[in-house]
C-alpha cells in the first residue's frame, strides 16, 4: 500500500561534510563584497531617514501624518500588517516543514527565520509609533501598578495584538537562535582569530556536539516548533481581529483570521523566494538552494494564491449575501468600482492572477520571472492591506464623514526606514551568521554521494 | 489685594510682543550661564561643590517634576461677598454689535467672563442666542486686534492730552461753523440716544448719521410711506400658519434670527400633541438655512423679486377686490402661494429680504391685504435695531468728497471696509480737521483716522438697549477693562465738558425716564437684565397712495441681464464684525460646509454653462473668487458671502476670503446687494476650499428620516417604521447593563433644528475646543465636538436639504469602548460614554470603530503652539478657557461628554440642597444655546421627564440603530408640510 519513492539529492555538486562547512562559512571569513557594502550603505541611509521621520512623528505629533478624524489608521498600520505578514514565512517555513518532515527545508529555513526576526522587529515599530503618546506605551502592559491598579482592557484586540506579537517575536527569535548554536560551534572551531573564536564561542554556549547534546537539541526543536506552530496561526489571526472585531463595513468579517494567516504565509513565502534567489546568486549557493527548492516554493505559492483568490471571492459573496447596504457599498462601490478601484484590482491581479503563471514549468524555472513575480506578490499584499484599511475607513456609515486619505512624507519616511532596517538586518545576517544551517544540511547529505566524491577527489590527487 | 490681581492683567497688556519670554530667566541669561558665573568667581571647595550639587539636583528635580512654571495664586485677604472661588457667577447683560441684539447672561469664573448664554427672562429673545453671540466672549480676549490705549496717528497719547486736543478741535469747528458728523452704527440705548442728542446740541451744526453695512433702509422708508412710521415692525412667526419669505434668511441672519427661530420652531413642533405645523414657502437665489427648512422652495433671481411680489399682490388683490397693478407677468407658483396665504388671513407672514423700497411697499401691501398688520406683524413692539437710511450716508459721502465736512467721529462703524466706495473715506478722512474713531478694536478705518479713542468691549462697559418698543435691557460690566480703554459715552461726556460719569448718566436717565427712582427697582432690573414697559399698540393704517405710485415702475419678469451677483450674510460672519474671531472663522457654513473662506456659489447648470468646476477661480467684476457648485442655487446667479477679505482687522481675519462690499451699488435710494449683469470669467487658477463635509448624499441610508405632515397624521411613525423593527430585534447574549441611578439621554427634534450652528459654537466655548486653522480643516481634522451634517436629496438643482446635529451618541453598547486597549474610554454608571484623557495613549482605534465618527484626535499640541496662533496661544486668549474642562494634550482622543461638568455641578447642587434633580435642570451647552429648543436632555430613568416622552414618541429613532450600538441620543423625524414626499 504505502510506497516510498526514493528522493533525489537535495544538495548538488557532490559535497562532503568538510566542504559544506567551508562553503557556508566562507562569506563570514571573506571580507564583505562591494555590493554588500553599497547596499548596506543604502540601507543605513534609509534607516537614518526613517529615524528622522520617526523623530518628527514623536516630536511634533501624529499630525505630521496624513491620517485624520475619519481615517485614524493609515500607512503605519498597513505597513505593520505587511511586515508581520512577511515575518510569517520564516517560522511557518521551518515549523510546518519540520513537523511535516520535509527535509528540503534545511537549506532555506535559517535565512527564512532570520528574515522573520528582522521583519517582526520592523513591524513592531509601527504599533508603538502610531500611538499619540508613545511615552505612555507601557500602559498597555498588564502589570500590577500603583494607579489603582488600573488594568488593561482584556477585551481589546490591540491588547491581544501586543501579547501575540511579543510572544511570536520571542519564540521566533529563540527558535532561530538555538538552531544556530551548533553552527556557531562550527565557526568557533574553524575560526583562526582569537576574537572571533571568543565571540562565536560565547554564542555557541559551549556546544561540543556530543550525542546527548544532539538529543536535547532535537527534542527542543520539536517542543519549540510545536509552540511556534500555534503562534504562527495565532499571531496573524489576532492581527486580523484588530479589524474583524470592529463594526466597520469591510472589517467586520469572520473570514479574516484564516484569510490573514494564509495571506501572511503567502507574502512570507514570496519574500523567502526573493531572498533565496538573491542569496543563490550573490553567494553562489546554487548547490544548496537548488532549482528544485525554488520550484517547491513556487508550487506552494500557486496553491496559496488560489486560497487568496477564494478568500477575495468569499468576501465579496458575503458582502452581497449579508444584505447589508453598508457592506455592499464598501465592496461594490468603494473597492470593485469607485475611488479605490486601482488598489483593489492591483491586489487581485498581483495576488490571485499573476502567481497562476507558476503553473507553467518554464516560468517556475526562469528565475528572473520568478523573482519579479515574488516582488509583485509582496506589492499585491501591500495593496491588500491598503484596501482593507483605507477603503473601509474612508467611507463607512455616515456619508457626512467620508473623506480621502493621502500619506505625507513622514509616513512614507517611516516605511522607508523600516525597509532600511530590514535590509541592513538581513545584510548583517549574511555577513555574520551562516546563511544555511550547516548542521541540518549535513544531515541530508547522501552518504553515497560522499563516497563518490571521495573517489573523485582522490582521482584528482588531493 | 484686589489691586494686585489687576496688576497682573496690566502685565499682560505689555506682554503682547514677548509672550513666551515670561517663562525664561530674565535678562536673556540661561540657568547654566548664571551657575557658570557663580562658579568661576569662587575657589573650588568641598563646600562649594556640595552647594552647587544641591542646587543642581534641586533644580533638576523641580524642572523634571513640573512641566509648567509655578504661577502664584494669591487668595483673597478680604473675600468679596459674592465670589466663591470655583463657583461661577452669572450676570445679566446685553449684547448688541450694531447688527444683532441679544439679552444675555454672562458666566464669570474667578473674575473672567467665560461663556455667554441667552437670558431666559427676556420676553424678546427668551434664552436664545446665535453663533455670533456665543462667540462674542472671545473678542474680549483678542490681544491681536483690540486697541490697548488711546493713540494719535498710531502713537500712544495720554488721555488728558487727547481730551484737550479733541475738545479744542471741536471748539474750533464749532466756532468756524463747520459740520461735525457723528457716524455710528445703530444706537439702541435710550440713554445713549439722549446723550448723543445732548452732544449734538452742544455742538451746533453737527449731525448724527447712522450707518449699517447691510442696511434695512428700503424697509424703513417703505414703512414710513406705507404706515407713517420709520421703524421695522416685529414679526411673530410663532403665530404664523403660513410663511412666505422672498429672499429673507430670517432663521439665519435677517433682522432678529434668534427671536424668529424660536417663534418659527414653536410652529414646527409636533411633540406636544399638535396636529398642524406652519407652511413655509421660500423664494430665494442662494440656498440659505431658511430655504433649506422650507416646505417649498423656489429658486428666483433677486431682480425678479419685484415682479414676483407684484404678481402675488395682484393675485391677492383679485381675491379681496383691491385694485391691481398693471403689466405684471405672473409666476407659476404665485397662485398656490396666494391661495395658501388667503386661507390663513391674519395668521400669515410675508417677508422680503430686499433693501428696495418699492419691493418692501409691495410686501406691506400684501400683508395689509392679508390682514396681518396688528396680528402677526405688530408695530407696538417694533424692532428698533435697524436705523440706517442709506440716503444719509450718501449725503455724508458727498460732503466728504466735496470737502464740506469739518470733522468726523466714527463709532462702531468701519466704512473703509464695508462701504461700497471705500475711497470716499480713505481720501476724505485725511482732509478732515478732526477725525476720531471710538471702536474697541483695530479695523480698516482705524489707520485713516487721526485719533483713536478705544472704547470698551461690550462686556466691560455699562449700557442699555431698547431693541423693541417697550423692551428695555441693561448691560453691565462683568470684568474690569482689560486694556486702557474708555466707554465712548464717557468720551462724549468729556468732550461736552460734562463732569458726570457715564454710569451716573445712565442711572439718572433710567431713573427719570424708564423705571423711576428707587434702588430696588434698579437692582432688580440690573439683576434680571430686562425690563418690560407696557405699550399701547394701535395697528397703523395702510396708506395706499404709496402703492399706486408703483404702477408702471414694476415691469418685466425679472429674467435676463446675464449673471446676477447676490451678496449675502452667512451664519458665521454676518456683516463681518467678528471676522477676527477664530471660532466663527472655523464654523462651517451649515449649507456649504465650507469654513475659512467665502466663495462664489453657482448652480450646477450655470457652472456647466460657464465651464466652472469646484475650486476654479473666477473673476467677478474684477474680484477673484473661488467657485463652489451649490445645489439649489438659482441659475444665472452667483452668491458671495459678505464679511470676508479684511485687510487690517486682526491676525485671524486678514487675508481670509474676498471683500465683496465694494460690489454693492446705490440705486433708487438704497444700497443694493444684488447686481444683475455681472462680468464673470473663469480664470486658469484653482483654489482649494476648506470643507468639512465631502459627500452630500445619504446614499439611501436611513440617516435622516423624513415624512410629510399628511403621512404623519395618518401614521405617527411614518418614515420611521424600521425603528420598531430594530427594537424588536433587540437581543443580547450578555447581561444587560442596568442604570440604577440616572441614565442620561438626549434627543434632537429634527423638525425644530434649523441648522443655525449656535450649538457648535456654544460647545466650542464650553468645552475648550481648539481652533485648528484652514490647513488642518482641509485635512479633515476639525476639532468641534458637534457638527451639523447636511445632506442633499433629489435633483441637484432643486435639492431637498436636511440638517442633522451629530454629537457623541453615548452608546450603551459602544463600539469604541471595547476596543480601547487601556480602557481610556469607558461607560459610566449613568450611561455616559466617558473619556479619561490622562489614560489615553492615542491608538485611535476608537476613532476608527466609531460608526458616527464623532471622536477627535489631538493631532498636534493646540495650546501654546505658534503654529496654531489662535486664542489658546496667548495668556490673554486662554483666559476664556473653562476651568471645569480639561485642556487636552497632544496625542489624546476627545469627544462630546454631554457636558459632564454641568451634570456634575447640578447633581452636587441638588445633593447640597437635599432634593432630587429636577427635569430640565441640567442643560448641556448645546441645549442651552439652541434658539429653537430642538435639543432636549434629561434622565431616561425618570418616566415623567421630557426626554422619556421624546424617546417614547413614535417619531423617535436612533442613528444607525441597526448596528445595535444602543445610542443614548435620539432623533425625531423631520416632518415637512408637503403633500408628497420629495424624491
Amino acid at each position: 500500500m504505502y510506497k516510498t519513492e526514493v528522493r533525489g539529492p537535495l544538495i548538488l555538486g557532490d559535497k562532503n561534510y568538510r566542504q559544506i562547512s567551508s562553503d557556508i562559512i566562507a562569506p563570514i571569513d571573506r571580507p564583505a563584497p562591494l555590493w554588500w557594502k553599497g547596499v548596506f550603505g543604502l540601507g543605513i541611509l534609509a534607516t537614518l531617514f526613517g529615524l528622522f521621520a520617526m523623530y518628527q512623528t514623536v516630536a511634533k505629533g501624529i499630525g505630521t501624518w496624513g491620517v485624520n478624524n475619519s481615517v485614524g489608521w493609515g500607512w503605519e498600520i498597513i505597513n505593520f500588517v505587511w511586515w508581520i505578514g512577511i515575518g510569517h514565512a520564516g517560522t511557518a517555513f521551518s515549523i510546518f516543514l519540520l513537523i511535516l518532515r520535509q527535509k528540503w527545508r534545511t537549506s532555506i529555513n535559517r535565512a527564512a527565520e532570520a528574515m522573520t526576526v528582522v521583519a517582526v522587529g520592523a513591524a513592531a515599530i509601527f504599533p508603538a509609533l502610531h500611538m499619540g503618546r508613545v511615552w505612555l506605551a507601557f500602559y498597555i502592559f498588564p502589570y500590577p501598578n500603583t494607579r489603582g491598579p488600573l488594568w488593561v482592557n482584556f477585551n481589546s484586540p490591540l491588547f491581544w495584538d501586543f501579547i501575540a506579537i511579543s510572544a511570536y517575536l520571542l519564540i521566533s527569535a529563540s527558535f532561530w537562535y538555538y538552531g544556530m548554536v551548533p553552527d556557531f560551534a562550527t565557526i568557533r572551531d574553524k575560526a583562526t582569530s582569537k576574537i572571533k573564536k571568543a565571540v562565536y564561542g560565547f554564542f555557541a554556549f559551549g556546544w561540543t556536539g556530543s550525542t546527548s547534546e544532539w538529543l536535547r537539541y532535537e527534542a527542543l526543536s520539536y517542543v519549540l516548533g510545536g509552540i511556534a506552530a500555534v503562534l504562527v496561526v495565532s499571531v496573524h489571526s489576532i492581527v486580523s481581529t484588530d479589524f474583524a472585531v470592529s463594526v466597520i463595513p469591510g472589517w467586520h468579517t469572520t473570514v479574516f483570521p484564516p484569510y490573514f494567516v494564509v495571506g501572511a504565509i503567502f507574502s512570507g513565502f514570496a519574500m523567502v523566494m526573493t531572498l533565496m534567489i538573491i542569496i543563490r546568486k550573490m553567494y553562489k549557493f546554487q548547490d544548496y538552494v537548488t532549482n528544485s527548492h525554488l520550484d517547491a516554493i513556487a508550487r506552494i505559492l500557486i496553491f496559496i494564491s488560489l486560497i487568496m483568490g477564494t478568500a477575495y471571492a468569499t468576501e465579496i459573496f458575503i458582502a452581497w449575501y449579508s444584505g447589508s447596504q453598508y457592506e455592499m457599498f464598501t465592496f461594490f462601490k468603494n473597492r470593485i468600482t469607485g475611488d479605490y478601484t486601482f488598489q483593489f484590482w492591483a491586489m487581485v491581479v498581483c495576488n490571485a492572477i499573476i502567481p497562476q503563471l507558476f503553473w507553467f514549468k518554464k516560468i517556475r524555472q526562469n528565475l528572473t520571472i520568478a523573482f519579479i513575480i515574488s516582488l509583485l506578490i509582496n506589492l499585491g499584499m501591500w495593496y491588500e492591506r491598503f484596501n482593507i484599511l483605507i477603503t473601509s475607513l474612508s467611507k463607512d456609515y455616515l456619508p457626512s464623514s467620508w473623506v480621502t486619505y493621502h500619506p505625507t512624507w513622514v509616513e512614507v519616511g517611516v516605511y522607508i526606514g523600516t525597509l532600511g532596517i530590514f535590509i541592513t538586518g538581513v545584510l548583517l545576517f549574511f555577513k555574520f551568521i551562516p546563511m544555511i544551517a550547516i548542521s541540518e544540511v549535513k544531515s541530508i547529505l547522501k552518504v553515497t554521494s560522499i563516497k563518490k566524491n571521495e573517489s573523485k577527489n582522490s582521482s584528482h590527487g588531493q | 489685594m484686589e489691586k494686585k490681581y489687576w496688576k497682573s492683567t496690566e502685565e499682560l497688556n505689555n506682554r503682547k510682543d514677548s509672550n513666551r519670554k515670561a517663562d525664561e530667566i530674565p535678562d536673556g541669561k540661561s540657568l547654566l550661564e548664571i551657575i557658570d558665573q557663580e562658579i568661576t568667581g569662587k575657589p573650588s571647595s568641598r563646600r562649594n561643590f556640595l552647594k552647587f550639587c544641591g542646587f543642581s539636583f534641586a533644580t533638576a528635580a523641580i524642572a523634571s517634576s513640573c512641566e509648567n512654571p509655578v504661577k502664584k495664586a494669591i487668595p483673597y485677604l478680604n473675600k468679596p461677598e459674592d465670589v466663591i472661588p470655583g463657583m461661577a457667577s452669572n450676570y445679566a447683560s446685553t449684547y448688541f454689535d450694531g447688527a444683532e441684539y441679544s439679552s444675555i447672561v454672562v458666566k464669570v469664573r474667578d473674575g473672567r467672563p467665560i461663556k455667554i448664554e441667552g437670558n431666559t427672562l427676556s420676553a424678546l429673545t427668551s434664552g436664545g442666542s446665535t453663533a455670533r453671540v456665543q462667540a462674542s466672549v472671545l473678542g474680549l480676549y483678542d490681544g491681536h486686534a483690540r486697541l490697548k490705549h488711546p493713540s494719535k496717528k498710531g502713537h500712544g497719547i495720554d488721555w488728558k492730552i487727547l481730551d484737550q486736543e479733541v475738545s479744542d478741535k471741536l471748539e474750533s469747528l464749532k466756532n468756524a461753523g463747520e459740520t461735525l458728523v457723528l457716524l455710528t452704527s445703530p444706537v439702541i440705548g435710550p440713554s445713549t440716544k439722549q446723550l448723543i442728542s445732548e452732544f449734538l446740541a452742544a455742538y451746533p451744526g453737527s449731525k448724527h448719521i447712522v450707518y449699517e453695512p447691510v442696511s434695512y433702509s428700503g424697509m424703513l422708508e417703505a414703512n414710513l410711506e406705507s404706515f407713517g412710521q420709520q421703524v421695522i415692525p416685529n414679526y411673530h412667526f410663532g403665530k404664523a400658519g403660513t410663511i412666505v419669505s422672498v429672499g429673507a434668511d430670517f432663521l439665519g441672519t435677517w433682522l432678529s434670527p434668534e427671536t424668529f427661530t424660536a417663534g418659527y420652531a414653536s410652529r414646527r413642533s409636533l411633540t406636544d400633541g399638535e396636529k398642524s405645523i406652519s407652511w413655509h414657502m421660500q423664494y430665494e437665489a442662494g440656498l440659505s438655512i431658511t430655504g433649506s427648512r422650507a416646505d417649498k422652495r423656489v429658486r428666483i433671481r433677486p431682480s425678479g423679486y419685484a415682479t414676483l411680489l407684484a404678481a402675488l399682490y395682484n393675485e391677492l388683490a383679485s381675491r379681496s377686490g383691491a385694485p391691481s397693478l398693471p403689466d405684471i407677468t405672473t409666476h407659476e407658483t404665485v397662485a398656490e402661494t396666494a391661495e395658501r396665504l388667503w386661507q390663513s388671513k391674519g395668521t400669515s407672514i410675508v417677508v422680503c429680504g430686499s433693501n428696495d423700497k418699492d419691493e418692501q411697499i409691495l410686501v406691506n401691501a400684501i400683508n395689509h391685504l392679508l390682514g396681518n398688520i396688528g396680528q402677526t406683524i405688530t408695530f407696538g413692539d417694533a424692532i428698533l435695531t435697524k436705523q440706517a437710511v442709506d440716503r444719509e450716508m450718501e449725503e455724508l459721502a458727498a460732503m466728504l468728497e466735496e470737502g464740506k465736512a469739518g470733522g468726523l467721529i466714527l463709532w462702531g462703524v468701519n466704512p473703509v471696509y464695508d462701504y461700497y466706495r471705500p475711497e470716499v473715506f480713505t481720501k476724505g478722512l485725511e482732509k478732515l480737521k478732526l477725525s476720531v474713531i471710538l471702536n474697541h478694536a483695530q479695523d480698516e478705518t482705524y489707520g485713516f483716522t487721526e485719533y483713536s479713542v478705544p472704547g470698551h468691549h461690550y462686556l466691560e462697559s455699562w449700557g442699555d438697549a431698547e431693541p423693541c418698543r417697550g423692551s428695555y435691557s441693561l448691560a453691565q460690566p462683568v470684568i474690569r477693562p482689560v486694556f486702557d480703554t474708555r466707554a465712548p459715552q464717557e468720551s462724549l461726556l468729556k468732550w461736552m465738558g460734562r463732569e458726570t460719569t457715564w454710569y451716573d448718566y445712565l442711572r439718572e436717565y433710567w431713573a427719570s425716564e424708564i423705571i423711576g427712582s428707587g434702588e430696588n427697582t434698579w437692582n432688580k432690573v440690573l439683576r434680571e437684565g430686562v425690563y418690560q414697559k407696557e405699550q399701547n399698540s394701535v395697528a397703523p393704517s395702510f396708506n395706499t397712495a404709496a402703492l399706486t405710485s408703483l404702477a408702471g415702475r414694476i415691469k418685466g419678469d425679472g429674467s435676463g441681464e446675464g449673471i446676477e451677483i447676490v451678496m449675502y450674510q452667512n451664519i458665521a460672519m454676518g456683516q463681518g464684525h467678528h471676522a477676527n474671531n477664530p471660532w466663527l472663522m472655523e464654523l462651517p457654513d451649515p449649507v456649504s460646509k465650507v469654513c475659512w473662506d467665502n466663495f462664489a456659489a453657482v448652480s450646477p447648470k450655470t457652472a456647466s454653462e460657464l465651464g466652472l468646476s469646484k475650486g476654479r477661480m473666477v473673476s467677478v467684476n474684477g474680484l477673484e473668487i473661488p467657485v463652489l457648485i451649490q445645489p439649489g442655487q438659482a441659475d444665472d446667479t452667483l452668491s458671495v458671502a459678505l464679511g470676508y477679505g479684511h485687510t487690517g482687522f486682526g491676525k485671524v481675519a486678514d487675508g481670509v476670503g474676498v471683500n465683496v462690499f465694494p460690489l454693492a451699488v446705490y440705486r433708487d435710494g438704497s444700497r443694493k446687494y444684488s447686481l444683475p449683469g455681472a462680468e464673470v470669467s473663469a480664470l486658469a487658477r484653482t483654489y482649494e476650499l476648506a470643507s468639512t463635509q465631502m459627500h452630500h448624499s445619504m446614499e439611501g441610508r436611513p440617516i435622516v428620516r423624513e415624512t410629510t405632515l399628511k403621512s404623519y397624521l395618518e401614521k405617527p411613525d411614518s418614515g420611521n417604521e424600521m425603528h420598531e423593527e430594530f427594537e424588536k430585534k433587540h437581543v443580547t447574549l450578555y447581561k444587560e447593563i442596568e442604570f440604577k441611578g440616572h441614565h442620561w439621554g438626549m434627543a434632537v427634534d429634527l423638525n425644530k433644528c434649523t441648522g443655525c450652528s449656535t450649538c457648535v459654537i456654544a460647545c466650542q466655548a464650553e468645552n475648550n475646543i481648539p481652533v485648528v486653522g484652514r490647513a488642518e480643516v482641509m485635512k479633515y481634522r476639525i476639532m468641534q465636538w458637534m457638527r451639523i451634517d447636511r445632506y442633499y436629496s433629489g435633483d441637484e438643482n432643486e435639492p431637498g436639504v436636511v440638517f442633522q446635529p451629530v454629537m457623541c451618541q453615548h452608546c450603551d453598547n459602544a463600539p469604541c469602548e471595547n476596543v480601547c486597549p487601556v480602557s481610556a474610554t469607558n461607560h459610566s454608571s449613568e450611561g455616559l460614554n466617558q473619556m479619561s484623557y490622562n489614560r489615553c495613549v492615542g491608538t485611535k482605534y476608537c476613532i476608527n470603530n466609531c460608526p458616527y465618527k464623532v471622536r477627535r484626535f489631538n493631532w498636534f499640541r493646540y495650546v501654546t503652539n505658534e503654529k496654531f496662533d489662535y486664542n489658546m496661544n496667548s495668556d490673554l486668549g486662554r483666559m476664556v478657557l473653562n476651568p471645569d474642562v480639561t485642556v487636552r494634550e497632544r496625542g489624546v482622543v476627545e469627544k462630546c461628554s454631554f457636558c459632564i461638568q454641568r451634570i456634575q455641578e447640578k447633581k452636587l447642587l441638588a445633593k447640597n440642597e437635599n432634593r432630587p434633580l429636577r427635569d430640565g435642570e441640567i442643560k448641556p451647552a448645546c441645549m442651552q444655546a439652541c434658539p429653537s429648543g430642538a435639543i432636549v436632555f434629561g434622565d431616561l430613568n425618570d418616566p415623567e421627564s421630557t426626554i422619556s416622552k421624546y424617546f417614547a414618541d413614535p417619531r423617535n429613532y436612533h442613528l444607525l440603530e441597526e448596528l445595535h450600538t444602543l445610542p443614548s441620543v435620539g432623533y425625531l423625524t423631520l416632518v415637512r408640510n408637503r403633500e408628497e414626499e420629495q424624491s
